[in-house]
């Protein structure tokens, strides 16, 4: 096949195509999904048994889509302009910057900013920002998803919701509760901060609502009388599991609307990983399930810039995450509990929301499938079972949360999916946005204090300082700026447009390939209120 | 005020004997541009008729001036030799002591708490050392003035707010520069330059300014005010191109001092309308040496006299009320005001921000015919309508001291208004409703107003609100709605005011009832001679003359919606109505007015239209042509004061003597003859009129006229003595019998002065060879 050949030979390079040929299988939700251990970027990898090989897309047709695409227009043409690049990048970007008169209590956040690339096609990722009304505090998170995006999209509609309802002192759970009883108006919990394309469901959002209001109301009567102060990292965790749980019941339970039911289906069959950053004040908590990752930017005193992880990776990579999986499970699983790095040598997250495949019993499965709707029974992904599959459950949504005290030299933190954590090292990451951000603001005022300047010695270090400001930086929006490095940057790590261009014109199908979705929030917190927090105490 | 507060600090070291730092080093004012140039002649004009020496002098004089100035992009300048420099923390020394020995004690690092006040009036100040018993109390705190005036428990709001002030002090020059070399202000450059100690002194008004102590006194940003090279950066690239041999120059400090400023540039002072004796004097936009001397001067003339000597209407508190009082309009506003300061002001510029704040209910739908918008009181109104096939964005940009873009536009409005019908949106002015059970309303109103009001119920009465002194206070439209009830419209900005002045006068326990009722009435002004027409088929009722006579007021119904308060005036001299609507029928009023209208060639008008259309007839307005110091006999309108309605009113025995002994100004209308309106500069107001070659006045504003075809000023005309320059009787025969010149930036034009509007413009008729078929066009 000399045509593709051509085609691919100037984007990848290294890459055997006899490997992306034989490893072509079927993903879930009509989306050809490549993978190849050089790439090893599918999140989740079945490797179909001859069983079920004629699930597997002919391969025939995908190539006849890409050759069309190549005779209608030639390579070249693939090559977008600066504005079209920026018009890509742009596209899904949003900035919220915290009001000024934010009542008496300046808030620690400035504002964020955040944006997302897909690479999937409809994009898998997700993200969210919601400020706390009835407590303080700020929520974002980043969700990858998997098989889908149903479960990720559930996720980043209800997960702060589950968060800030743990979070709620007694009387206003009992407030609330009093308000649905007798139809009054609801107190707002939480004010979202979404860019457009940031939706939610209209269809469920009843059935999410009864969901939380069961949660609530055990709360409620959970309350043993005594007002202890809520504990934020056990209230994390309580509304993740808790929220898995509610996925994996309504899947279970069903709906007598057939278009739920396949909706809480496609969610509990689907996965999602969660990175959500709580900050209230100089209280950082980061709750981590999965693989994303929270990374704060520390300003060191001689203005150089230094990443500090705030999440652990729950993958193979990570020595402990190993180790529980092996505790959780009978000794003659320790070798096929993770395979290939993947959990039972399928699945790259080894926690995550949804992915019931892997959490009920082969009965329940089978139940479930059975009486679900034919569209879950004609799916052969949701109708496999995994190999050696013996303990289940083999997966948790149980997020490890970290906890940080602000400090002055705190500027910024940067929530991102692996897409970007795969493409760059943490340490550029905070370089770049920390550049970036003091490009903007000049954190780092001049104070003449008593040295001998004059005047054309002073304008020349402002004019420079100005030119630093304005030249490189077109982006209005950190994240953006990020995705810009991620995807364009070249061996010597600055933006090479040709590489973003060709990049950002990849075919929906190849995307894939080269690169995973990634969503990036970047909040900027106020040093000036951090700093008058340390001062306070 | 200024040339006040030079002689002040001139005397002030004569007296003290403190040194207050005073040099006259006078100053030079640079122009980049011609319209730079354009706008100091204009101001040159104005300095050199009330005695203050300056002249427009060329680059190369400028370099002569100071040395070190560049002057290779300069196209000219204006040199004011007797200004001067002073030290501002030794004239306020200098003030303190010349004021200790007159007998006045100054309480040092003590702080107000709150002012007493008993039955609105001040009684005493409670401070952080114990009560101070007092008469009157005088707010000037500064940026601080706002909270100190909110600290009372009736309120006084002082609109204003701070923004960080940078200035640059150096070392001394190698070689100094001579004690008397002037100082520079760059206007374009935004930055002013003087001599400091040997070395120099710059600062300026830079483009994106940082407001501070929104939140008062107790905000965060005050630990925070430090030097921001980087914010100042703009201002020092514009210091070394101005003087590039400072290069070499060592600082010293960048100073961030924060300034106070108000919404519209001015100063703030005067009495507060709800509490009397509680004086203000704040909010100087950075000007406080320089005005400081004058202003205490007017206020202490205001605290005695109870009015200052002249006019300052301008700088009056109550022009503000409290819509001007919210911190986010103030430092929204601010952020605008504060480069305005040396930004270049063209005629009928506007405020870009803090708008939108009150509307009429039909904004939305005037703003989708194209309307642009100015504001006043923080009301929208109309300028113009920009019809849909004329660019916008160009039309946005129209800063010019010449002939505007959108000269056509207005001049098809007032097209429409002279030959079919115009509707304009007059909502903004201020209504007020006096009833009273028994007679009192009529009796109180006998008192204040000058014309009599005893009319038949239905009548309106044209009429000034005077002062002692014969002066407006307000000038009105009054309609008696039944025997006890009026209904009173003034303008605009006189919201404040008028009630103040309303309550001040009116019997404490009486059953009189003031009501304001402004944002109860749309008011829609139907201009043109179909008017009529448009009226009488909306309304099923004859409108004609006979039935409906001039200057009278009716309910009737319009379209569906009843008890429409109907008049039969202008406010421009043009035959048609006032229509006042209760909110809720305005949109059906108005949609109802469009869709009959249209066969009469309705359209949309704006205030410009209005505008032209009342210069042009010689419809002076207060506030621009009327103030407090201006009575009815001299401007023309002895025939709206009944000196002899059977009762005394405010200003009559001012009047009277005024009658006897004549008039020493007189508002006049010139006529210019040779100015050629798409060439040469337009004027605006403020301009020198000369009469016979001696200065007589300045003009107090102008428009096109479109039916003259000439520009018309309106302007006060006095006799100043050739020997003595006292100010002489202003006759009718004097007006008449000179030979009159306007003075517009430097640029004498010959102006015919009439002191009655020309009649031909009511008898306007179009001559049937000028129809044409577009005539018969739907506007």
């Amino acid at each position: 096949m000399p045509a593709p050949t051509q085609l691919f030979f100037p984007l990848i390079r290294n890459c055997e195509l006899s490997r992306i040929y034989g490893t072509a299988c079927y993903c879930h939700h009509r989306h050809l999904c490549c993978s190849s251990p050089y790439l090893a970027q599918s999140r989740l990898r079945c490797t179909p048994p001859p069983a079920y090989a004629t699930f597997c897309r002919p391969k025939e047709g995908w190539w006849q889509h890409t050759q069309g695409r190549r005779y209608a227009s030639t390579p070249q043409k693939f090559y977008l302009t600066p504005p079209q690049v920026n018009s890509i990048l742009k596209a899904n970007e949003y900035s919220f910057k915290v009001p000024e008169f934010d009542g008496k209590n300046v808030s620690s956040v400035l504002g964020f900013d955040s944006n997302q690339l897909p690479a999937n096609a409809p994009i898998e990722d997700r993200r969210s920002a919601a400020t706390c009304l009835q407590t303080r505090g700020m929520l974002l998170g980043v969700f990858d998803g998997h098989a889908g995006c149903a479960c990720s999209q559930a996720v980043s509609e209800r997960l702060f919701y589950y968060i800030a309802v743990s979070l709620l002192p007694h009387e206003t759970l009992l407030e609330i509760e009093n308000a649905v009883e007798s139809g009054r108006a609801l107190l707002p919990i939480l004010q979202w901060h979404k860019h457009p394309n940031d939706y939610f469901s209209k269809e469920a959002s009843k059935l999410y609502f009864n969901s939380l209001r069961t949660y609530w109301q055990e709360l409620i009567d959970l309350n043993t009388g005594e007002s202890t102060d809520i504990d934020v990292k056990e209230a994390l965790i309580n509304a993740f599991k808790r929220l898995d749980n509610d996925i994996s019941l309504e899947a279970q339970v069903g709906d007598p609307n057939s278009f739920l039911n396949y909706l809480v289906l496609r969610v509990a069959f689907s996965g999602a990983t969660a990175c959500v950053a709580h900050v209230d004040g100089v209280d950082l908590h980061v709750a981590n399930t999965g693989d994303s990752r929270a990374m704060l930017g520390v300003q060191e005193e001689d203005g150089s810039w230094s990443a500090v992880t705030l999440s652990n990776d729950h993958n193979a990579q990570n020595e402990r995450e190993l180790e529980r999986l092996k505790l959780e499970h009978p000794k003659n699983e320790a070798k096929s509990v993770v395979k290939q790095d993947r959990l039972l040598g399928l699945l790259m997250p080894f926690r995550a929301f949804g992915d019931v495949k892997f959490k009920w019993s082969i009965d329940l499965q089978k139940r479930v499938i059975e009486s679900g709707p034919d569209q879950l029974n004609d799916n052969e992904y949701t109708k496999f079972i995994p190999p050696n599959y013996y303990t289940p459950p083999y997966l948790t949504a149980e997020p490890e949360v970290t906890y940080h005290r602000l400090r002055p030299q705190d500027k910024f933190l940067v929530l991102a999916t692996d897409g970007l954590w795969e493409t760059m090292h943490r340490q550029d990451v905070v370089r770049i946005v920390g550049e970036y951000l003091t490009g903007m603001h000049h954190q780092q005022p001049i104070a003449v204090g008593g040295y001998k300047v004059t005047l054309g010695q002073m304008h020349g270090l402002l004019t420079e300082r100005r030119a630093k400001m304005s030249s490189v930086f077109e982006d209005q929006n950190a994240a953006t700026h990020l995705i810009r490095h991620a995807v364009g940057n070249n061996e010597f790590g600055t933006v090479d447009h040709e590489r973003l261009s060709k990049m950002l014109s990849l075919p929906e199908e190849l995307a894939r390939m080269y690169r995973d979705d990634i969503t990036i929030i970047v909040v900027q917190f106020n040093s000036h209120v951090v700093g008058a927090y340390q001062n306070q105490d | 005020m200024a040339d006040y507060s030079n002689k002040l600090y001139h005397q002030l070291e004569q007296e003290t004997g403190i040194q207050t730092g005073y040099i006259r080093t006078g100053s030079v004012f640079l122009a980049q541009t011609q319209d730079r140039l354009i706008s100091l002649k204009r101001i040159n004009s104005r300095l050199n008729v009330i005695g203050i020496p300056s002249e427009i002098i060329s680059p190369k004089k400028v370099a002569e001036l100071h040395p070190l100035l560049n002057v290779h992009d300069l196209v000219g300048a204006m040199h004011v030799p007797e200004d001067a420099v002073v030290s501002s923390a030794d004239v306020a020394l200098a003030l303190a002591s010349a004021a200790s020995q007159n007998g006045v004690q100054i309480y040092d690092r003590t702080s107000v708490l709150h002012v007493m006040v008993k039955k609105g009036q001040v009684t005493g100040v409670e401070t952080d050392k114990g009560q101070i018993e007092c008469q009157y109390f005088v707010n000037c705190a500064g940026q601080w003035a706002y909270e100190l005036g909110l600290s009372n428990e009736e309120p006084v709001s002082i609109p204003l707010h701070a923004c960080e002030h940078f200035y640059l002090l150096t070392r001394p020059l190698e070689t100094p520069l001579q004690s008397n070399t002037p100082t520079i202000v760059d206007a374009d450059g935004r930055i002013y330059i003087r001599n400091w100690q040997g070395g120099i002194l710059s600062g300026g008004f830079e483009k994106n300014p940082k407001p501070i102590f929104t939140e008062g006194k107790n905000q965060l940003e005050i630990q925070n005010l430090q030097e921001d090279w980087d914010h100042f950066e703009p201002l020092l690239s514009s210091l070394l191109r101005r003087m590039p041999d400072l290069e070499t120059l060592e600082i010293l400090k960048l100073v961030n001092c924060p300034e106070t400023f108000t919404p519209d540039m001015r100063c703030i002072m005067g009495e507060s309308p709800s509490v009397r004796g509680y004086f203000v004097l704040a909010g100087m936009n950075s000007a406080g040496l320089s005005f400081g001397g004058g202003a205490g001067r007017y206020l202490a003339e205001w605290m005695v006299h109870g009015s200052p000597s002249e006019n300052i209407w301008e700088l009056d508190l109550k022009r503000f009320g409290a819509l001007q009082s919210s911190r986010t309009f103030l430092r929204h506003r601010v952020m605008e005001v504060m480069p305005l300061l040396y930004d270049l002001k063209v005629p009928r510029w506007d405020f870009q921000t803090g708008r939108q704040l009150r509307t009429s209910p039909l904004y939305d739908r005037l703003d989708a015919q194209g309307a642009r918008w100015m504001e006043k009181h923080g009301f929208e109104r109309p300028k113009y309508f920009v019809p849909p096939d004329k660019d916008l964005l160009a039309l946005e940009q129209s800063k010019t001291f010449y002939k505007p873009d959108w000269f056509e536009i207005v001049e098809s409005e007032v097209k429409c208004c002279k030959e079919a019908v115009c509707v304009i949106d007059m909502s903004s002015f201020t209504k007020f409703e006096i009833t009273s059970t028994g007679d009192q309303a009529l009796e109180v109103l006998q008192y204040l107003f000058s014309n009599d009001l005893d009319v038949p119920v239905g009548h309106i009465v044209h009429t000034g609100m005077l002062n002692q002194g014969g002066g407006y206070e307000n000038d009105c439209s009054v309609a008696r709605l039944s025997k006890r009830s009026f209904f009173m419209i003034s303008p605009t900005d006189q919201q404040v005011h008028c009630w103040a002045w309303l309550k001040k006068h009116m019997p404490e326990d009486s059953n009189l009832l003031l009501e304001d009722v402004t944002w109860k009435y749309t008011a829609l002004n139907l201009i043109g001679p179909r008017a009529v027409d448009v009226l009488s088929e909306l309304s099923y009722a004859p409108m004609t003359p006979d039935h409906f006579p001039s200057l009278f007021c009716k309910e009737m119904s319009v379209g569906y919606a009843n008890g429409i308060r109907v008049m039969s005036m202008t406010h421009t001299g043009e035959p048609g109505f006032m229509l006042y609507i209760p909110i809720e029928y305005a949109l059906h009023v108005y949609n109802e007015v469009m869709s009959v209208g249209q066969k009469y060639g309705i359209r949309n008008a704006g205030y410009y239209a209005l505008r032209s259309l009342r210069i042009e007839k010689f419809f002076a307005f207060w506030g621009q042509d009327l103030n407090t110091l201006t009575t009815p006999l001299e401007c023309g309108r002895e025939s709206r004061v009944k000196l002899e309605k059977g009762m005394d009113f405010i200003g009559r025995d001012a009047l009277l003597q005024q009658k006897q002994n004549g008039v020493y100004k007189r508002l006049t209308m010139f006529i210019l003859d040779d100015h050629d309106t798409d060439l040469d500069l337009w004027p605006w107001w403020g301009e020198p009129i000369y009469r016979n070659g001696q200065y007589a006045g300045k003009t107090t504003s102008s428009a096109y006229s479109y039916t003259l075809e000439r520009h018309v000023c309106l302007g006060f005309v006095h006799n100043f003595s050739e020997d003595t320059g006292e100010e002489q009787v202003v006759t009718a025969d004097f007006i008449n019998r000179g030979e009159y010149e306007i003075d517009i930036a430097g640029h004498r034009f010959q102006a015919k002065a009439k002191l009655y509007p020309v009649t031909s413009l009511f008898t306007h008729k179009r001559r049937k060879e000028d129809v044409e078929l577009s005539d018969l066009h739907g506007k």
